[in-house]
């Protein structure tokens, strides 16, 4: 008797029999199959009551009302709300990833950061947000004290609602004129309207959705432009009417593609386009009298457009031909309510003094401006009145200097902004240096065009800090950040939405409580204010920027806490206006690059599935974009069949672009959808900021592209660049 | 000794080896196994269901209540009970622990919650209960009777509760509230409707519960 193998045989055997008549078998089967269904990595959301509350969305000037659902304190969704008469309950691609601009932890500066590496190596060091009001306060009472309060410059995507106009009082309060927005198709259009009507700073808006018959110069309606729910809405209601969308464009976007009739005409003779069909309508007398009799100066453009303009003579130029500019212009004219409109893609571009006049004169020749389905003209809301304030001897003598972008004075003394100077202002020394440079909601290195040159002035500037709430390119490239909430962390008036006929007011509230260490600018510069020096404190009587916002808005305050916004429906514009035709107008600056190297038109691509303004685009909508446009990481450029085969050309192969500018390396997209000769570039791609979700797909296309001076108003009239394409 | 002896004496050894390991297994799968399954979890304060029934209107619903918009609330945030335990109310060591740790100090209670389904499982309190009209007790047991909270028991390997397999390692359940798994769902829901089907043979069966 002994115990061998065989025991051990039997011992397990009976261990598995018993086994089978055990729970253990059957219950770690079941365990299992909970186990791989609920992987203990995969967050669960928590449980909790649904409440809503109502907002307004700041990631674009849209101004669209937004509804936040929330699980007990947790946003989970953005919804557009039903009530707000711009939005009417819609929402866009970004408004709706707008929680990855919340929750997106790699993307977001989480506390005060002070440079410790070099410019742009991302090498920040925490500090405290007492650190980092001394450091301001330092640096700027530096700059004071050497009496250069006017080398103190800002840049801003607005210079309305209560925080903008509280940086704006701190710029004046501490001596300079250099508060730089950045600019806008408004910009161009605000131009010409002071040129026609001798209107100033005029707010201009569109009466879409009393418009039958909307003539778009490459506005890309459905593609950013303006308001984007709004126009989406407007298209759709002009669709139910059957009214009809007319696209000049040289591409096929959607706008186009949506439109009744696409005009492909040739890149940047738009203007001259428009000012074709002003002729026809002259030459038929289909204007409206009524309109041009109370005008003045319609004899000189008269002859300035028939003698320059006729359909005959620009055929060839634009692309179109004489009878469908003819056809377009008398349809137009014979609309009810027709409407002309520029501002070329999402309308982040001023483009030219010529290009605006053209569209203002083609509306006014049909009498709708400021008419039921017209071109408005609105004013800047003005329920900021705070009290005046005494400048001390520093600042007045700062205030006595120009602007280093050279707007308000001299040749371009009617224009308020020029932000495309800045960067050539700051490196040649215009009239003196730019010593320190804050940057508020705008994210001037990936934005402006000519990326190189922008890198070069940061590098220039001394002293460059920024408010963003995200780790984008200028965060990047400061000395000091001093991270704003994001918009659903704060309270911020808005009051506007580009391109909105009457007269809104939203607030954007906090619908949670911030997530990081991170303060309301509007706080941060009461704050440096009230240290900096007494004068400037003076000019800053409200403890914090709730107070101050409160008091601002006073009467409107319950309401537009209750409600998320304040509107004027029954708004309509004065019925008389002042109009003066051009007898002559200035031709819009030539295109950057020499025709013989060069032999290919470079256009930036705007789409409404990627945000090309000072956020960037949040992954959920990068994820819906087609591999059209970005395939893996690379950024594909559209080309036509025509091209492509003259170059040697290959569908979604590599291919290098070069401009006058810079060169990257980009596949193609081979596509009818295109001019040939023509290269579309999608814009809004190729960050270097923020997580690896965000950054390094595709290449900026303002690093290829400049700008080019309106020699009247002195905004960036580039609309493209030449450029050439070779095989990889 | 002869062979045959040995034989014997040999497949006597096979037995014992057989039965050793027939018994070691039960005990494993019996006694030891759903020891080393659960871990005991003490609730983060003791609660006495039983003394807070009689102080409030409305039964369970005065505490678990449905929400306006039909979602159930399950268990009770803070905000409810600082309803009446803003200050303490007795001198229960409980009750201090309660207002000290986390009424002064503003946290939720972490409560570990018996009856929690894992996430793939959808539940709707209001299909049950307001219009299938089941009662609480149905499912959940006499707990709203009871002076003390028992310690919860987590399975190690699923993070489920205990609850939910029920408290016999076998899977044996006597009353309706003893388990919660897809099998006691549906032995009630053939009951009710009648019909020998349950939902899960129905269309888009599967999507009812598991979405
Ligand atoms: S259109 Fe602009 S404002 Fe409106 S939801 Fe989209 S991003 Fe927000």
């Amino acid at each position: 008797m002994k115990i061998d193998r065989r025991s051990f045989l039997a011992f397990g055997v009976g261990g598995a029999v018993g086994t089978a008549i055990t729970p253990l078998p059957w219950k770690l089967m079941d365990d299992s199959s909970i186990w791989s269904q609920n992987w203990p990595w995969t967050p669960v959301p928590l449980d909790g009551a649904i409440n809503y509350q109502p907002s307004v969305c700041t990631l674009c000037k849209g101004g669209c009302g937004i509804n936040v659902r929330k699980i007990d304190d947790r946003p989970v969704k953005i919804e557009g709300l039903k009530a707000n008469p711009i939005n009417k309950g819609g929402i866009c691609l970004l408004g709706l990833s707008g929680l990855q601009l919340l929750y997106g932890e790699d993307n977001r500066v989480k506390s005060p950061l002070k440079r410790v590496g070099k410019r742009g190596s991302g090498k920040f060091k925490k500090i405290s947000w007492q650190q980092a009001i001394t450091e301001m306060v330092e640096k700027l009472g530096a700059i004071r004290l050497k009496a250069q309060s006017h080398t103190l410059a800002c840049i801003s995507e607005t210079e309305l609602g209560t925080t903008a106009s509280l940086i704006g009082r701190f710029m004046t309060a501490f001596g300079s004129k250099n508060y730089i927005r950045t600019p806008s198709f408004l910009d161009s259009l605000e131009a010409a309207i002071l040129k026609t009507t001798g209107t100033s700073a005029a707010q201009v808006a569109f009466d879409f959705e009393n418009s039958d018959y909307i003539l778009s110069f490459g506005s890309g309606l459905l593609e950013g432009w303006g308001s984007p729910v709004r126009m989406f809405m407007a298209n759709s209601a002009l669709e139910d009417k059957k009214g009809t969308l007319a696209q000049a464009e040289p591409r096929l976007s959607n706008t186009a593609a949506k439109a009744d009739k696409w005009l492909p005409v040739n890149p940047g003779t738009e203007a001259d386009l428009a000012f074709s069909m002003c002729a026809v309508i002259i030459q038929k007398a289909l204007y409206n009298t009524n309109f041009t009799a109370a005008a003045t100066g319609l004899e000189g453009f008269k002859s300035f457009v028939t003698a320059n303009y006729a359909p005959e003579k620009i055929a060839k130029s634009t692309g179109i031909k004489a009878e469908v500019i003819t056809r377009i212009a008398t349809s137009f004219a014979k609309a009810k309510n027709p409407v002309a409109v520029c501002g070329k893609g999402s309308g982040d571009t001023p483009g030219s003094l010529k290009e605006s006049l053209a569209i203002v004169c083609l509306n006014a020749l049909v009498g709708n401006i400021n008419k039921k389905g017209g071109l408005w003209l609105t004013s800047e809301p003005d329920y900021i009145k705070w009290p005046e304030f005494i400048n001390d001897d520093a600042s007045t003598a700062g205030l006595q200097k120009n602007r280093i972008d050279s707007a308000q004075s001299g040749k371009y003394k009617d224009t308020r902004f020029l932000l495309n100077n800045f960067a050539d202002a700051v490196l040649d020394d215009y009239e003196y240096p730019v010593n320190a440079l804050m940057v508020y909601r705008a994210n001037p290195m990936y934005t402006m065009p000519d990326s190189e040159k922008v890198k070069k002035a940061f590098e220039k500037i001394p002293f460059v800090m920024s408010f963003s709430s995200y780790m984008d390119e200028t965060a990047l490239y400061s000395d000091l950040i001093l991270p704003d909430h994001v918009f659903l962390e704060r309270y911020e008036d808005i009051p506007f939405a580009s391109g909105y006929t009457k007269p809104y007011i939203g607030l954007a509230r906090p619908v949670v409580d911030p997530l990081f260490d991170t303060m309301n600018t509007g706080d941060v510069i009461i704050q440096i204010a009230k240290r900096i020096s007494n004068s400037i404190a003076g000019a800053f009587p409200w403890k914090d920027y709730e107070t101050c916002l409160k008091e601002t808005l006073g009467s409107m305050w319950a309401q537009l806490e209750s409600q998320g916004f304040m509107t004027d429906q029954s708004y309509t514009p004065p019925s008389t206006v002042n109009f003066t035709f051009p007898d002559k107008i200035a031709d819009a600056p030539a295109i950057e690059g020499d025709r013989g190297k060069y032999l290919l038109t470079l256009v930036p691509v705007d789409s409404i599935r990627i945000n090309c303004g000072y956020i960037a685009n949040p992954p959920f909508a990068t994820k819906t974009v087609d591999d059209t446009v970005l395939f893996e990481n690379d950024i594909l450029v559209e080309i036509n069949p025509a091209t492509a085969k003259s170059l040697g050309l290959r569908d979604r192969k590599k291919a290098v672009l070069e401009t006058p500018k810079g060169k990257a390396s980009v596949r193609v997209f081979i596509t009818d959808g295109i001019m040939p000769g023509v290269v579309g570039m999608p814009k809004g791609l190729g960050h270097f900021g923020y997580d690896s979700y965000i950054a390094d797909k595709g290449v900026n296309v303002n690093a290829l592209i400049g700008s080019l001076e309106d020699p009247e108003t002195g905004l960036d009239a580039a609309w493209g660049i030449r450029a050439k394409l070779s095989p990889a | 000794m002869s062979d045959s002896d040995e034989k014997n004496g040999q497949s006597g050894i096979i037995t014992l080896f057989f039965i050793l390991g027939f018994i070691g297994s039960l005990l494993l799968g019996w006694i030891i196994f759903p020891e080393l399954l659960y871990s005991k979890k003490e609730q983060p304060v003791a609660f006495n269901h039983a003394l807070h029934n009689e102080e409030v209107a409305n039964g369970c619903e005065s505490c678990h209540f449905f929400r306006e918009d039909g979602t159930f609330s399950g268990v009770p945030k803070l905000a409810q009970c600082v309803e009446c335990h803003e200050e303490p109310i007795g001198v229960s060591e409980a009750e201090l622990t309660f207002v000290t740790d986390y009424v002064a100090k503003g946290r939720e209670v972490p409560w570990l919650i018996y009856s929690k389904q894992p996430d793939m499982v959808f539940f709707s309190h209001a299909a049950h209960v307001k219009m299938g009209k089941q009662d609480c007790v149905t499912c959940h047991g006499h707990i709203g009777e009871s002076t003390s909270l028992k310690p919860y028991e987590e399975n190690r390997f699923t993070g489920v509760s205990r609850d939910i397999w029920g408290g016999n390692i076998a899977g044996i359940s006597m009353d309706s509230w003893d388990s919660m798994k897809m099998s006691d769902c549906d032995k009630c829901h053939k009951e009710l409707t009648g019909r020998q089907t349950s939902v899960q043979t129905q269309r888009d069966a599967c999507f009812v519960c598991h979405k």
